[in-house]
């Protein structure tokens, strides 16, 4: 049994404390410990993104982080991105519209990466959404419903 | 397409991008995949895998692991002997006279391994982290037997036996002949022959598989929450191995699952553990795939290897094909690609003589199943390849070459004269194969394409294009089926077998309902995937969802539409024919305050109070309706791909500089749905074609097991897709309707090998096997160069 | 995959970790970035007794000017970080041109520069740009510290000069020479990922437009970044032509023994380190005189 340690985090701008073994990964500690599995597990070495949250506000993956390193960190997750299924945020709202969904594995970590890279780049190119986007693995879609979300978000602004 | 949530101007849903409802929930991190479930004092399985592709297990010793704290239990072949049943063969030969021969295989081996990741022995702990320090505390000691890594390896002359019972490694061999090839080999002006290799690979959904059971004692029963495509296909299988009847075994696919893609329709060995675990704890028990987990036992589609002969007139038009190819089947398999692959090969070109002969062969490698587009990539590269070929024999446009080839619009239905994979003979519905060629060729201005192509080539750059037409066998039964009620909230409960992986069937099948009742969409709910909750089932592959059970949903809504109206007669004391359902509620046409909601029809009805404790005569009492809809065959859509790229000579990289899909799926329920699939569908041909590639060893050993060696296309790799699409009804169903899951992957290598062949002309490169990735390219440069 | 059981430790100094190394190094991992670390310890493929996480320390993050005009270069700044920094940009543009070839944005914005150069990856960008740049390492552990020249750093396959106690504190860059243009050119399967093949190349011109000097360092050509010294020889002291370029080119492929393996053949790396090498030289070509190649 590897040991523990109690840590403190913010998640979606919530104070969170859990005490867990330091082995735990980041991922797992909002999933199994928070009960928010909006972030799902794909890889686990770093490559289909579906872990992707956002920790200081940057896009990271949630499988190579270990959950004692975000102690006293500020972690944001799907969840936190609209109050409820009702009152969906634009590029949620675009998403739909542009049919950017099937299965939804994948949807958590790239809603995440996508939303750090608008606040940062608020009007990027095809090119910069698809740069964006590469961090990220989709079998479902082929990507052009994500892309044209996002396009048709800047278009909008 | 955006979505748009109107009806159509005919006034119905069907037909209408509406947007999908699952959405909402999988954008807020609100889905339900079975990882996702609460699952109160769940206890965490992991497995013990053999890393030896075929192996004796001589000894296997637990006993490292008590010393383990938050262990449960360990288990072997021995522990579960009271489910130790063999398997029953997957799937019979469909094509008469030939037979799918299998050995034994049980839920944990008792004495042979057959494949590197193939599971010895289960653990439980009460966490994943505990589960894998037990499992690397347990010794297994193993005699090491040769591995037979390929279909050529496993029917080489003194071959080592997968199964020593069988006497060799032949699964089965199907033979198929229309009219005379021999004759039309001999006699004809021209032939080509070659041979291609083709590897496919894994299905690499987003979400592996997963598996939660719960023992329920006093029921001596199960539920199993279960990221499957065939619900009912793991219950019956449950059901066998624990000698229980089938309705104490409840199997529920989530809501949602992670995408399938045809590994997750096959049964595994996990999910019969989790069960066995879950009775023997008396806890419930969950067993989640990681990543290499699904790299090392998930099915797979793994290689081909084609010796294809075409015979021709100097026109170009062909007289005959024989197609000689052999197909991996692993330790254990599904007989459906191979099958599918020699009925696909023909395509949608005219044969009069054919002759096709595969065989699949057992190797030491992981279960082979069907992966997005089952065997009928394979096909359609290869006829596709030759086409081409024919095409630089005779000097001709490629293009042209298979118009000249093509089934005539007029031709329908078409017997093609084999056996397909449903037990039925091979025969095409509907489809305008003339005019979805015509029309992509248009759209991605071919003849445009090719004076650019010349224009660059003068320059000295590399400009390729490639065309491929398929025939895409979908929609097939057995059945599916479908039950819907009017609830006492007035809505509409849609229940059907089949699950969804993502195709978007809680907006499809709420459609059609919607439509078939007369209710509004947004007063139709979905339930999918439960076999407590619908008896029968075949579940989600092969494209055939929407055929089977759409047809279904129609057929059960109209008949509990008539007995809606047949109760508001009595309500309202008018005629059936003079009802109408507005807006949640049922009226009398033209007079507006003789209406009654439909909640309190369903209230009325399905609790029987309307009329005291006897009902007037002749009323149906109970608004629920259900059919099971069985298509005579399988339907038939058909996709044309033009592909335009360059390649760089000096690296071999390859930039796809325009993707034309065309595409016919009969008619369409949710467009928006339809163009999805086949978006994903291209992105995983693309995948097959330049990208991912399951590669092992000679010893059996996976040399690709995770996304660092294994590439799937991301976004930047992905060309944008410009998309058409042609109706050809389909004649099997009502509705119309074909299939459209796995269309877009099916002619994507033909198209990319075609197009790559196309640029490297000046150098007299061949394509002869894919997937093609830069060194590979570069490689084939050389050596028809000469230099090095 | 969970990692297996290990003792953490995440100390607040440099001397605490230094110190840490001293006691454990033989038996610890240092985690830095955890891009390269963390997957293997997901598949169990590194086991360490004790992961000593450097996070924490603060002061080896940093990016800022060198007396000297070159750069002083934290061994934990973040590739996003380095990505970002218009002194990075100023300072060092081949550093700047192969940070983006990096893996991707998500795994920039924890990777650092000191975990790449000790996790030593064969096919990695960052290593080979260091030789190329002839970075000077600053390797410290508890009663010392030492530099080592970039080139001598990487031994072997996955293996750098870093002993079991020591930590990579800190990269110095040299001011970058009037008239040196740069180019990263790289053949991966996917974008990000590790490359089949690369070159990592600066030119240097004199007054005359002639090449005063070429820096040019092939990657996933070897177990580690391959310096093409016969052709940096052969460009030095002429003019830059192509034909100069495509010689260089064929010396470059002439330098490499490159792996055969399920991704690409030798010969094609081989080729490969060739055709990479003429580009990236014809890149820096144009950015040192400023025209567009």
């Amino acid at each position: 049994m590897s040991e523990r340690r109690t840590i403190t985090l913010t998640v979606n701008g919530q104070p969170r404390d859990a005490t867990v073994e330091t082995r735990l990964t980041l991922v797992d500690l909002l999933r199994e410990e928070l009960r928010l599995t909006g972030t799902h597990v794909g890889c686990e070495h770093g490559v289909c993104g579906a872990c992707t949250v956002l920790v200081d506000g940057e896009a990271v993956r949630g499988c190579l982080l270990l959950a004692v390193q975000a102690d006293g960190r500020h972690v944001e997750t799907v969840e936190g991105l609209a109050p409820d299924p009702a009152h969906l945020n634009a590029l949620q709202t675009e998403l739909v519209r542009h049919h950017g969904v099937q299965c939804g594995f994948c949807t958590g970590g790239i809603l995440m990466s996508l939303t750090a890279m608008l606040r940062d780049t608020p009007r990027p190119s095809e090119a910069g959404i698809r740069e964006t986007l590469a961090g990220h693995l989709c079998r479902c879609t082929g990507y052009q419903g994500m892309v044209d979300a996002v396009l048709a978000l800047v278009a909008a602004r | 397409m955006i979505a748009n949530a109107s009806r159509t101007p005919e006034g119905g849903y069907i037909g209408a991008p509406m947007p999908r409802r699952e959405d909402a929930r999988l954008l807020t991190g609100r889905g339900t995949f079975v990882d996702d479930l609460p699952m109160p004092g769940v206890a965490h399985a992991a497995m013990v895998r053999s890393p030896h592709a075929h192996a004796r297990i001589r000894r296997i010793d637990a006993a490292a692991t008590r010393a383990l704290p938050g262990v449960l239990a360990v288990v072997t072949a021995a522990d579960i002997a009271d489910i130790d049943k063999p398997w029953p063969a997957r799937m019979p030969s469909p094509v008469p006279g030939t037979r799918l021969r299998h050995g034994a295989r049980h839920t944990l081996p008792r004495d042979t391994v057959r494949h590197a990741g193939e599971v010895v022995a289960a653990v439980v702990a009460e966490s994943r982290a505990l589960a894998e320090d037990a499992c690397e505390l347990i010794q297994v000691e193993y005699e090491p037997l040769p591995a037979v890594a390929s279909a050529a390896a496993a029917l080489a002359p003194g071959a080592p036996l997968v199964y020593e019972e069988l006497g060799d490694n032949v699964a089965v061999h199907i033979v198929q002949r229309v009219g005379n090839p021999e004759r039309a080999f001999a006699t004809a002006a021209h032939t080509l022959r070659e041979t291609f290799r083709v590897m496919r690979g894994g299905s690499h959904s987003m979400e592996g598989r997963g598996v939660v059971a719960r023992y329920d004692e006093a029921l001596d029963g199960f539920t199993v929450w279960d990221a499957t495509q065939a619900p009912h296909a793991v219950r019956t299988m449950l059901a066998y191995l624990f000698d229980l009847p089938e309705h104490r075994v409840r199997v529920i696919a989530p809501p949602d699952v992670g995408g399938g893609l045809g590994p997750k329709a096959s049964v595994y060995p996990e999910e019969a553990l989790v069960c066995w675990l879950a009775r023997h704890l008396r806890r419930p028990v969950k067993w989640i795939e990681d990543r290499h987990e699904h790299f090392v036992s998930a099915a797979q589609e793994r290689e081909q290897v084609h010796e294809i002969e075409i015979a021709f007139d100097g026109e170009g038009r062909l007289l005959a094909l024989r197609d000689v190819f052999t197909h991996d089947i692993g330790m254990y398999g599904a007989l459906v690609a191979p099958v599918i692959t020699a009925c696909t090969v023909p395509g949608p070109y005219r044969i009069p003589n054919i002759y096709s002969e595969v065989r699949a062969a057992y190797t030491t490698l992981q279960p082979s199943g069907a992966v997005r587009g089952a065997g009928r990539p394979q096909g359609v590269l290869v006829m596709e390849r030759m086409m081409d070929r024919l095409a630089e024999a005779l000097d001709l446009d490629p293009a042209e070459v298979r118009a000249r080839n093509l089934i005539p619009a007029d031709a329908f239905p078409y017997e093609v004269g084999m056996w397909f994979r449903d037990g039925a003979r091979l025969t095409y519905d509907s489809g305008n194969y003339p005019e979805l060629l015509r029309r992509a060729l248009e759209r991605a201005d071919y003849a445009g394409a090719r004076r650019e192509q010349a224009r660059l080539r003068a320059q000295g750059r590399h400009r390729g294009i490639g065309v491929a037409i398929c025939v895409e066998g979908v929609g097939l039964g057995p059945f599916e089926g479908a039950i819907l009620r009017l609830d006492g909230r007035g809505r509409v409960v849609v229940t059907s077998g089949a699950p969804p992986q993502g195709q978007g069937y809680q907006t499809a099948f709420a459609q059609i309902a919607a439509d078939a009742v007369g209710v509004r969409f947004e007063d139709v709910d979905v339930v999918t995937g439960d076999t407590g909750a619908i008896p029968y089932g075949i579940g989600s592959f092969a494209s055939r969802v929407t055929a089977n059970a759409g047809p279904a949903i129609l057929q059960a809504g109209g008949a509990l539409r008539e007995k809606i109206l047949a109760i508001g007669a009595h309500l309202l004391e008018a005629a059936p024919a003079d009802l109408e359902i507005v807006d949640g509620a049922l009226g009398v046409r033209g007079l507006p305050d003789r209406r009654v909601p439909l909640a309190q029809v369903a209230r009325l009805a399905n609790g029987g109070v309307a009329f005291g404790m006897i009902m007037p005569a002749g009323l149906q009492v109970g608004l629920e309706a259900s059919a099971y809809f069985t298509p005579s065959q399988a339907g038939y859509s058909a996709s044309a791909h033009v592909c335009i790229l360059d390649v760089d000579a000096e690296t071999g990289e390859v930039t796809i500089v325009r993707y034309v899909v065309g595409h016919d799926c009969g008619n369409v329920i949710n467009p928006l749905l339809v163009e999805g699939q086949i978006l994903g569908g291209v992105a995983h041909g693309l995948s097959n074609a330049l990208y991912e590639e399951a590669i092992f060893d000679e010893q059996g050993q996976s040399l690709a097991s995770s996304f660092l060696d294994y590439p799937l296309p991301s976004a930047r790799e992905m060309p944008r897709v410009e998309m058409f699409h042609l109706t050809t009804p389909s004649p099997l169903n009502p509705l119309g309707v074909k299939g459209a899951g796995e269309a877009g992957t099916l002619p994507v290598t033909a198209a990319v090998a075609g197009a790559v062949e196309d640029a490297l002309r000046p150098f007299g490169v061949r394509v002869n096997r894919m997937p093609l990735n830069p060194a590979r390219i570069s490689d084939l440069i050389h050596a028809a160069t000469g230099s090095s | 995959m969970k990692p297996p059981p290990f003792r953490y430790v995440d100390p607040t100094t440099v001397e605490e970790a230094l110190a840490l190394l001293a006691r454990h190094g033989a038996d610890a991992r240092v985690l830095a970035g955890g891009q390269s670390l963390m997957p293997l310890l997901n598949f169990r493929l590194a086991r360490p007794a004790h992961v000593i996480d450097v996070n924490r320390l603060d002061a080896l993050g940093a990016i800022a000017p060198a007396a000297d005009g070159g750069l002083r270069l934290g061994a934990l700044a973040r590739q996003r970080a380095l990505e970002r920094s218009a002194l990075v940009r100023e300072r060092c543009p081949l550093l700047a041109q192969a940070l983006p070839l990096v893996g991707h944005p998500q795994i920039r914005a924890r990777g650092t520069l000191g975990g790449s150069l000790a996790h030593a990856d064969p096919a990695a960008e960052l290593p080979a740009a260091m030789v190329a740049l002839e970075a000077r390492l600053t390797l410290r552990r508890a009663g010392g510290e030492r530099t080592v020249a970039a080139g001598d750093f990487f031994v072997g396959l996955l293996t750098t000069a870093l002993a079991p106690d020591e930590l990579l504190t800190e990269i110095q860059l040299p001011s970058w020479p009037a008239r040196t243009g740069s180019g990263v050119r790289e053949v991966a399967k996917r974008h990000g990922d590790f490359a089949l093949g690369g070159v990592a190349a600066t030119l240097t011109l004199d007054g005359q437009g002639r090449v005063a000097r070429a820096r040019i360092v092939g990657f996933g050509v070897g177990p580690v970044p391959v310096r093409m010294v016969e052709a940096e020889r052969a460009l030095a002291g002429g003019a830059p032509t192509p034909a100069a370029l495509a010689e260089a080119g064929r010396l470059a492929s002439a330098a490499v023994d490159p792996p055969d393996d399920i991704h690409a053949s030798a010969a094609y790396r081989r080729r490969l380190a060739g055709v990479l090498a003429t580009r990236a030289l014809t890149d820096a070509l144009a950015s040192a005189t400023g025209r567009a190649a």
